[in-house]
């Protein structure tokens, strides 16, 4: 006998216990669609840039949306992903639903939630479920940025912030936008930030700098 | 094992001529068994598999210990942070139950020191559990040296008026490949399954040594000499057996799959950076090929690699139904990245070089790809 796994399983753990794909996930997954494998002539147009999930997790989705600043509707969207199959295929297929007929509005893609990219995938199996959420935290931090990036700060909603200076209102959030705009110093993302870095406290610096050094890595 | 399902059926616990026969059948196995554990007829149990034995011989030996000296506190077990589930899970037991357990860390390349386990001995140490070959990395622990250092101890303990204590080895993933003599490798209880060895699965064997006292945990008609109720799965102890027996037979295989397995390491470790093995390189089982690969993510290398007919398996979080990383990945101190990026491949009797060559050109470009589809790289450190 040699070690074979089970029927109609595509995977199976360590214990034995195998689980199904759809066909959907499945096509996704070995034939991913918009994909940032080169970059694309028009890379400038790309104005909504996030990044969630962590490799410690095992999960890290990067998102590029190109949308378009009269209709604002998401003219195109370039996605990587580290993860399981699961991961890569909602990475996918959240892709299409958000580019299809002509791109949906960036206030519609917001209100996505993990059920519906399920439910466009053809569902997952339970234990599965949780990777799906990353592909539409993703979406939304892009849109932030892309709310950022444009100037319409009261249209910003991100979805945790973390407080590092309650005075000059610094946030992760904020210093994560710095970040993708190009900032790669706590002198520089201060100045960008309209900061006077001299009036902070030299665990407020560290503290910048260790969260730029985080998201630098990310972006 | 056929005919015991269509023509041999009987019952071994009857008295009718059918259910003679098949008894008699029954304890052939055994003395087969026996035979290739160098041990006497009565030292060996059927039960159903792995697991069970597992349970019987720590459960078992750590209850009856105290059942049997009238002790007033609970004793202390000795183990790695690396067992398998089943001897976790039923240490967890032990400690719910009042008992005390030390987890001995292992290295960096999966290996633990006898020295370190006999530092590990307290006054009411009564049990130490270790497997003899881990079912992930394949690193080979040092069973005889630490069987050894253990037999002076207990000799100094019983002139000191202190309980001996008992050595169980998990050698379910040793049976195919190492020595299972049961006395040069100075063990009391040695664990072994039919699924690791070629045989049937849902059948394993205890052997424990004769005047150990054991107590069930499987009540009801007495079968096994009380050890083990519930009436015997014939067919798979005639299998379970045979499967040994083959396994001892063919041990000239162990030279060429040796040979296979470190040709696939170095061809890995060749044509893909940033990899790393997990488990040493030379103490580890002949069939056994286990890496961290950087900046891929198990399940979707297992699903490529599937897609190509290539079966492994993954310490990632994504194909376990708890969702943490292999506990083995990390007792070797990787960090959670490169468990996620951990792959299993297990050679066999009908691997060849060719396989090999193949397996490894599919994973060089599925690495590639997963890289290419990543927003993060990952050191292999």
């Amino acid at each position: 006998m040699t070690q074979k796994k089970p029927q109609n399983s595509d995977v199976q753990d360590v214990q034995g216990e195998g689980w199904v794909y759809t066909e959907i996930v499945k096509d996704h997954f070995f034939n991913p669609r918009n994909i940032m494998l080169t970059e694309p002539r028009d890379i400038g147009k790309y104005n909504g840039i996030g990044v969630v999930g962590a490799p410690v997790c095992g999960d890290v989705m990067k998102v590029w949306l190109k949308i378009d600043p009269v209709s604002e509707h998401i003219k195109a969207c370039k996605w990587k992903t580290f993860g399981c199959a699961s991961a890569i295929a909602s990475s996918s297929v959240l892709s299409v639903m958000i580019t299809k007929k002509g791109g949906m509005p960036i206030e519609a893609a917001r209100k996505i939630t993990p059920q519906d990219i399920i439910a466009e995938m053809g569902g997952l199996p339970t234990r599965k479920i949780h990777c799906s959420v990353l592909a539409d935290q993703a979406l939304r931090k892009a849109i932030n940025n892309y709310y950022y990036s444009s100037g319409t700060l009261d249209r910003v909603r991100p979805e945790v912030e973390r407080v590092i200076d309650k005075e000059y209102d610094i946030t992760d959030f904020k210093i994560e936008q710095m970040v993708i705009a190009g900032h790669t110093t706590a002198k520089a993302v201060l100045k960008a930030l309209d900061v006077p870095i001299e009036k902070l406290s030299e665990s407020v610096i560290n503290e910048v700098s260790e969260s730029i050094k985080f998201y630098s890595n990310l972006y | 094992m056929k005919p015991y399902y269509n023509q041999k059926f009987g019952n071994a616990g009857a008295l009718y001529s059918l259910g003679r026969s098949t008894k008699e059948d029954l304890n052939a196995a055994r003395t087969m068994v026996a035979h290739i554990l160098s041990a006497k007829q009565n030292e060996i149990t059927f039960t159903g598999g792995g697991t069970e034995s597992i349970n019987l011989a720590i459960l078992g030996y750590c209850r009856a210990h105290h059942t049997q000296n009238k002790a007033k506190s609970f004793g202390h077990i000795i183990t790695t942070n690396f067992e398998h589930p089943a001897v976790l899970e039923s240490c967890r037991q032990l400690i719910k139950e009042g008992y005390e357990v030390t987890y001995l860390p292992v290295d960096s390349h999966g290996l633990i020191q006898a020295d370190d386990v006999i530092r590990a001995i307290q006054p009411n140490t009564i049990l130490i559990t270790i497997m003899y070959a881990n079912n992930e990395i394949g690193t080979i622990l040092p069973i005889v040296a630490i069987g050894k250092s253990l037999q002076a101890v207990n000799h100094q303990r019983i002139a000191d008026g202190l309980p001996s204590i008992a050595f169980h080895t998990d050698a379910c993933q040793a049976g195919e490949y190492l020595n299972l003599a049961v006395n040069s490798l100075a063990v009391d209880m040695l664990t072994l399954n039919g699924s690791k060895i070629y045989g049937p699965k849902g059948i394993g064997i205890l052997y424990h040594r004769q005047g150990l006292k054991i107590e069930p945990i499987i009540f009801g008609g007495g079968q096994e000499n009380g050890l083990r109720s519930g009436t015997e799965n014939i067919a798979s102890a005639i299998g379970f057996a045979k499967a040994l027996e083959i396994a001892q037979l063919s041990r000239k295989e162990l030279k060429v799959l040796t040979g296979l397995r470190d040709y696939m390491i170095a061809e890995i470790t060749k044509r893909i950076d940033n990899v790393v093995l997990n488990g040493d390189a030379k103490l580890r089982l002949p069939n056994n090929v286990n890496f961290s690969i950087g900046g891929i993510e198990g399940e979707s290398a297992v699903l490529y690699l599937d897609a190509k007919g290539i079966a492994c398996s993954t310490g990632s979080a994504c194909s376990a139904i708890h969702l943490e990383p292999s506990h083995v990945i990390l007792a070797i101190g990787r960090s959670h990245e490169l468990a996620h990026g951990s792959l299993r491949f297990t050679l066999g009797r009908e691997t060849t070089k060719s396989d090999i060559d193949t397996t490894v050109k599919e994973l060089t470009a599925i690495v590639k790809r997963l890289r290419s589809m990543s927003p993060v790289n990952i050191e292999a450190k």
